[in-house]
C-alpha cells in the first residue's frame, strides 16, 4: 500500500474540482491539470477547491503519489503516458455519449473503459473507482465515517495493496470502499448497469452491482 | 458573500421547453397544441406580473419547442410587460449571425424585451442536425461566443472563422434600439463556462438541476472575481431549476412524482443512469433542486436557495413531463399570485 499525501487529478471540469474539494477537505496535497495552460483553471481551482494547485497534466502526474482521471473521455489521448509509468491511477471516467461521441469510435467494445485505460497505460495500475456516483451526490454525501447514512464508492482492481491504498483514500474523501472484484468487473459501474448513478450505502450498492 | 439591500430589483421567470401537456382526458396533446399552450401560458404570466419567460431549445420527440424565438415572437404580439428569452440557445450548432438577426428581431418587435441566453445545451441532437461535429464541441462554443460578443457591438465586423464564416466588415441588422442585445450564459456548473461568462461581460445563469443548490455559491464567487480579473464589473446571478406548485405539498407531490419521473427517466434511458426512485426525487424535493409543493413551501425554498446561491433572478421550470394542462394553469397562478410576492417579502424581510 502507498502512503498518499499528493493526488493528481486530471480534469478541472465539475467532477475534478469535486474531487478536488473533497481530497483537500480530506487533508491531502491536491494538483489539478485541465488541458493546457494552468493559467486557464488557476482562478476556478483557487476559487472552488482553495489550496488546490493548478498545474500541466505532466506535472501532476510528476508530482504526485495517485493521479485520478476526471477528464472527458474522449480526450485519453492526451494523458501523459510516460509520467505516468510505474504509478497507481484511479479511472473515474465514463463513457458519455454527449460529450464523447459513439463509444465505438473511441473505445473496442468488449472491455470497460478502465480496461482501455490500463491497455492504453501499460506500465501504471489502473483501478476503477469513483466513477459511478454523479458529481454533485459526491459533493453534498461526503461525511466523516462518524456519522450515520455514509454513502458507498464501488472499487475494482487487479492489485490487493492498490485496492487497499485506493480504499483508503476513498474513506478520507467521506465514503464507504466498496471492493467489487477485479479490473473487468467494474462494468457494472458504467452507464446502463444498474449501478451507474449510484448513491447509495453499502448494502445497496452490493445489490446493484450483483443484479 | 456581499449582499445589498432590499432594493434589489429580483426577478422571476417561468422557464419551459415546450414539454408536450396532456388535455382533459389525459390524452397527450400535439406538438402544434402544445406549443399554442405555452403562448397561452405566457400571456397568463404577464398578466400576473411575471417577469420573464424563458423557453428552451430541444430536438427531442417530448418537446415542443425548437425554435424558441418563433413563439416568443408570438407572445410578444400578445404581451406587454413580460422579458422574452431564450433558455437556452445551443449557440454551438447555431449560426451567431443568423442568431443575432433573429433576437435583434424579436427585440423589435417586442419593443426591447428580448433576451438570448446562449449555452451549450446538455442534449446533442441539434449536432448532427445541423450538421456540426459533436468533436467540436467545445471549440464550436468557444468560437462562436466570441463571434456573438463582436456581434453585440452593433458596429460592422471583419472575422477571420474556424469554424464559422470570415466577414468582411460586414454590417448585421437590425439594430436594437437600446444598442445591445440582452444576452446572458447558461451555466450547468462548468467552471470554464463560469469564467468564460465572465470574460466576455455576458450575466450569468446557472442551470441548478440536482443536488443542493447552496453548492453553487462558490461559483458565483468565482464568477465574481473572474469578472474584476477581467476589469468588468460583475453582473446579478440567475439561477434556474425545476418545480411544481399546487395547492398543497401532498398534491404537488403526488402529482409531480410520476411526471418528474418520466421527464428523468426518459433522458436517463439514453445517458445510462437508472429510473428515478421516490426516494431520490423526494431528495430533491427536500434538500435538492426541486421545487415541488405548496406556494407557501415553494416560496420558502426560493428564497433561501436564492440567499445561498447569491442569485438575484430565480426561473421556475413549468410544465415538467405530460404535465395535465389545467395543472400547468394552475401552477402559473399559484406562482405568479402567491410564490412570487411571498418569495419578495421573504428576501425582503432579511
Amino acid at each position: 500500500m502507498v502512503a498518499v499525501k499528493t493526488i493528481g487529478i486530471l480534469g478541472a471540469g465539475k467532477l475534478g474540482i469535486t474531487l478536488a474539494q473533497l481530497a483537500r477537505k480530506a487533508g491531502y496535497k491536491v494538483y489539478v491539470a485541465g488541458s493546457g495552460d494552468p493559467e486557464k483553471i488557476a482562478l476556478s481551482v483557487q476559487v472552488l477547491a482553495p489550496g488546490a494547485h493548478a498545474v500541466r497534466s505532466k506535472d501532476a502526474a510528476r508530482i504526485s503519489d495517485i493521479v485520478v482521471l476526471a477528464m472527458p473521455l474522449g480526450k485519453y489521448r492526451k494523458i501523459p503516458v510516460d509520467t505516468l509509468e510505474g504509478k497507481l491511477v484511479v479511472d473515474a471516467m465514463n463513457h458519455w455519449w454527449e460529450v464523447d461521441g459513439p463509444r465505438d469510435d473511441l473505445l473496442s467494445s468488449d472491455m470497460s473503459s478502465s480496461e482501455a485505460m490500463q491497455e492504453f497505460l501499460p506500465n501504471s495500475r489502473v483501478v476503477k473507482a469513483l466513477n459511478h456516483m454523479g458529481y454533485h451526490d459526491l459533493h453534498d454525501e461526503a461525511r466523516p465515517a462518524t456519522m450515520p447514512g455514509r454513502k458507498a464508492i464501488a472499487v475494482a482492481g487487479d492489485v490487493q495493496a492498490d485496492i487497499d491504498t485506493v480504499s483508503q483514500i476513498i474513506n478520507a474523501l467521506g465514503f464507504d470502499p466498496l471492493y467489487i472484484g477485479v479490473l473487468s468487473t467494474g462494468r457494472a459501474l458504467e452507464p446502463g448497469h444498474p449501478a451507474f448513478g449510484a448513491d447509495e450505502n453499502k448494502t445497496a450498492l452490493l445489490q446493484l452491482v450483483s443484479r | 458573500m456581499k449582499k445589498t439591500t432590499t432594493s434589489t430589483p429580483y426577478l422571476f421567470g417561468l422557464d419551459s421547453f415546450g414539454d408536450l401537456a396532456t388535455d382533459s382526458h389525459s390524452k397527450l396533446m400535439s406538438h402544434a397544441a402544445s406549443i399554442r399552450l405555452v403562448i397561452d401560458e405566457a400571456v397568463l404570466a404577464d398578466k400576473l406580473g411575471v417577469d420573464i419567460i424563458a423557453l428552451g431549445e430541444h430536438h427531442r420527440e417530448e418537446f415542443a419547442i425548437s425554435s424558441p424565438e418563433m413563439v416568443l415572437s408570438a407572445i410578444a404580439s400578445k404581451t406587454k410587460n413580460i422579458k422574452l428569452a431564450s433558455g437556452v440557445t445551443v449557440l454551438s450548432s447555431d449560426d451567431p449571425v443568423r442568431v443575432y438577426e433573429r433576437f435583434a428581431t424579436l427585440d423589435a418587435v417586442s419593443g426591447g424585451r428580448a433576451q438570448v441566453i446562449l449555452g451549450r445545451g446538455s442534449f446533442t441532437e441539434s449536432f448532427p442536425l445541423f450538421g456540426y461535429d459533436l468533436r467540436d464541441y467545445e471549440e464550436l462554443f468557444e468560437e462562436k461566443v466570441e463571434l456573438f460578443s463582436k456581434l453585440l457591438t452593433e458596429k460592422p465586423i471583419t472575422w477571420e472563422g474556424t469554424h464559422t464564416q470570415s466577414l468582411d466588415k460586414a454590417d448585421i441588422f437590425p439594430k436594437t434600439e437600446s444598442g445591445r442585445l440582452a444576452t446572458y450564459v447558461g451555466v450547468g456548473g462548468s467552471p470554464n463556462s463560469v469564467v468564460r461568462a465572465a470574460a466576455y461581460d455576458f450575466p450569468l445563469v446557472l442551470a441548478i438541476i440536482g443536488g443542493s443548490p447552496d453548492r453553487f455559491a462558490p461559483y458565483v464567487d468565482l464568477y465574481k472575481r473572474a469578472a474584476e480579473q477581467f476589469d468588468h464589473t460583475p453582473h446579478p446571478v440567475g439561477m434556474h431549476s425545476p418545480g411544481f406548485i399546487a395547492d398543497t405539498d401532498e398534491q404537488a407531490i403526488e402529482l409531480a412524482f410520476p411526471l418528474f419521473k418520466e421527464a428523468m427517466d426518459k433522458v436517463g434511458e439514453s445517458r445510462g443512469w437508472q429510473p428515478m426512485t421516490k426516494q431520490h426525487f423526494m431528495n430533491e424535493v427536500k434538500g435538492g433542486s426541486m421545487y415541488v409543493g405548496s406556494p407557501e413551501t415553494v416560496a420558502k425554498k426560493i428564497a433561501k436557495s436564492m440567499k445561498a446561491v447569491g442569485a438575484e433572478r430565480f426561473d421556475l421550470v413549468y410544465g415538467f413531463g405530460p404535465m395535465k394542462a389545467s395543472d400547468r394553469y394552475r401552477m402559473i397562478e399559484l406562482y405568479g399570485k402567491e410564490v412570487i410576492p411571498r418569495v419578495r417579502e421573504l428576501l425582503a424581510g432579511e
